[in-house]
């Protein structure tokens, strides 16, 4: 009656999906990153060259740039939302009339698709239909063109993020703001500290594992990044918005070249393992020893 | 002591609002324009809406099945992970399985993984490997649903477990003393119970799969297209129809926006992994 073995055959059928749909995908992937292999070639058969994709990989200047590129979004992007995320987060905290209305409205841009999103942004940033183009050139002067500045893209990719996951980080922080004891603070303004005082040295420390938690989040979601990037700007102009996912996406398919593309697929995931293993480490780790 | 300001907080949020829902209206408005009328001055008051572009995505019988394929696919894969998330979930709740934790964790690491890294793989196993005879898996509804497994199940078991775990184990051994079989208690006691989890994990996982668009793009090429991917034909070097994508966009967007109302309360801890105990 309750035997293991029933435990197992309800487990079974995930197992066995997540085997046939995540891991031999996985081990496919790193036999293949071994061989050249391009079946639409002279020589379309798969053969072992060992480590050569790898050396290769290490001189890819495209494959580097897009590295660079998915770095410097993730920065940008992860800072501005945690800053904006924790304002919003606090003026949720005060009792204000509409108070659900507003916040319902703020969650909104969480469900939108990202190819959705994608072509919301494409569709205000385009010069020739945008309106935020139009006005910026009408009010201020100033030519933007997200087809042909590197830096309007980029820009406006971090905006778009910005705009579409913020809420995340707004409704996280608040899940943490709520559950805060009072007593410190109290204690803390009777002892005379200043608001600058209260904040790095109560405030801070104790939501750290609900930042922590949040940045983590957002970090793995940051890496993978694709649709809205693909919609938007298609990784132009040039490679300034080429990012690592939309480098494969790109690379991959349209040279059918499965040897050199599974390399760089084995080397995108090592990288988002070492990156989150970083993370969580530096973050997370002392705490946790601290405690022991 | 902070005076409460509610006028100035409204205003606060007013503007907030403002730029969380201008994009949205700004979609609305270009769906609902004529053509001829895109490159003229961006107006930002809608007067005199166009239709046009509604019956032209409505009356596409291409357009139609992606709508067909993106309803199957979502419904049919978050039916799946819900039920087998359901069953797993009670299998590392109520058995001592040997290294039945270590599973729980290498679960939720397969929706860790970027998507991109998979398609290649997913792809050749999928039009070489994962083949009966001429069936091949890549461009079937089937094929997708279980494409999607690979994020939405282990979303699934993350969010149910604290829902399955919350059921007292003493009603399952109420019910076996009562000489209940083990599918009837797992059925017809304890899936009840779980109701309000099992109806949030269901909504949430149908959201993730409808949304998707990468995997669809690269594992589909016509039979099962999914709207999404519909969306992204639209745009072309030689021109794009921004109309007809704009309209499309708001297909995907309504059915999203539904179905997030209905669970709009429950989505904090959905769409944070659970990392935050709301």
């Amino acid at each position: 009656m309750h035997s293991n073995r029933l435990g197992w055959i309800l487990l079974a059928p995930t197992l066995v999906i997540l085997f046939f749909f995540g891991v031999l995908p996985f081990v496919y992937v790193v036999f293949v990153s071994f061989h050249s292999w391009n079946p639409f070639a002279a020589n379309p058969e798969m053969i072992f060259n060992g480590a050569d994709n790898f050396r290769k990989i290490v001189f890819d200047a495209e494959f580097l740039n897009s590295v660079g590129v998915t770095v410097t979004f993730v920065f940008f992007a992860v800072v501005s939302e945690l800053i904006v995320g924790y304002f919003l987060a606090q003026a949720f905290m005060k009792e204000f009339p509409g108070k659900a209305i507003f916040r319902t409205i703020h969650t909104l841009p969480l469900i939108m698709a990202p190819i959705i999103v994608g072509s919301v942004w494409k569709l205000m940033m385009t010069p020739s239909i945008g309106i935020i183009p139009h006005y910026l050139n009408e009010w201020f002067g100033l030519s933007v063109n997200i087809g042909t500045s590197s830096f309007a893209a980029f820009a406006t990719i971090v905006v778009m993020d910005i705009w579409h996951w913020t809420p995340l980080v707004t409704l996280t922080l608040i899940a943490a703001l709520v559950s805060l004891p009072q007593d410190p603070f109290e204690q803390a303004q009777i002892d005379g500290a200043n608001k600058r005082q209260i904040f790095f040295h109560i405030t801070v420390p104790m939501i750290a594992p609900a930042v922590v938690a949040t940045v983590f989040i957002r970090l793995m979601d940051a890496l993978r990044t694709v649709d809205e990037v693909w919609m938007l700007t298609g990784g132009g102009p040039g490679s300034a918005t080429r990012f690592v996912g939309v480098h494969i996406f790109r690379e991959v398919f349209p040279k059918t070249n499965y040897g050199y593309g599974s390399t760089i697929s084995v080397i995108v995931l090592y990288l988002t393992i070492v990156a989150c293993w970083l993370l969580y480490v530096t973050m997370l780790a002392p705490r946790n020893t601290k405690k022991d | 002591m902070k005076k409460n300001r509610p006028v100035l907080a409204i205003v606060f949020w007013v503007l907030v609002s403002f730029l969380t829902l201008f994009p949205i209206y700004w979609l609305f408005v270009i769906s609902v324009k004529p053509a001829v009328q895109l490159f003229s001055t961006p107006d930002v008051i809608l007067s005199d809406p166009y239709w046009g572009n509604y019956a032209k995505v409505w009356g596409d019988r291409l357009l139609r099945s992606y709508m067909v394929n993106s309803l199957v696919i979502s419904t049919g894969n978050a039916v799946l992970c819900t039920l087998l998330g359901f069953f797993a979930c009670y299998a590392l709740s109520r058995f001592n399985m040997a290294g039945k934790e270590s599973l729980f964790f290498w679960t939720i690491t397969n929706r860790m993984a970027p998507p991109a890294v998979f398609l290649l793989p997913l792809f050749l196993l999928m039009t070489q490997v994962y083949a009966v005879g001429d069936f091949r898996l890549l461009d079937t509804r089937i094929g997708m649903i279980l494409v999607y497994c690979t994020f939405n199940l282990p979303f699934a078991i993350w969010t149910l477990r604290p829902t399955v775990d919350g059921i007292p184990k003493e009603l399952d051994e109420a019910a076996y003393v009562d000489g209940a079989s083990a599918w009837k208690v797992i059925t017809e006691v304890v899936f009840p119970l779980c109701r309000p989890g099992l109806a949030v994990t269901l909504i949430l996982t149908w959201v993730f799969a409808w949304n998707e668009y990468l995997l669809a793009a690269t594992l589909t090429n016509f039979n099962a297209r999914t709207l999404t991917t519909g969306l992204s034909e639209y745009v072309t070097t030689t021109g794009t129809e921004w109309g007809i994508m704009a309209t499309i966009s708001v297909f995907t967007l309504i059915p999203a926006l539904i179905v997030f109302g209905m669970v709009q309360k429950h989505i904090v801890t959905g769409l944070t992994f659970g990392a935050v105990k709301g």
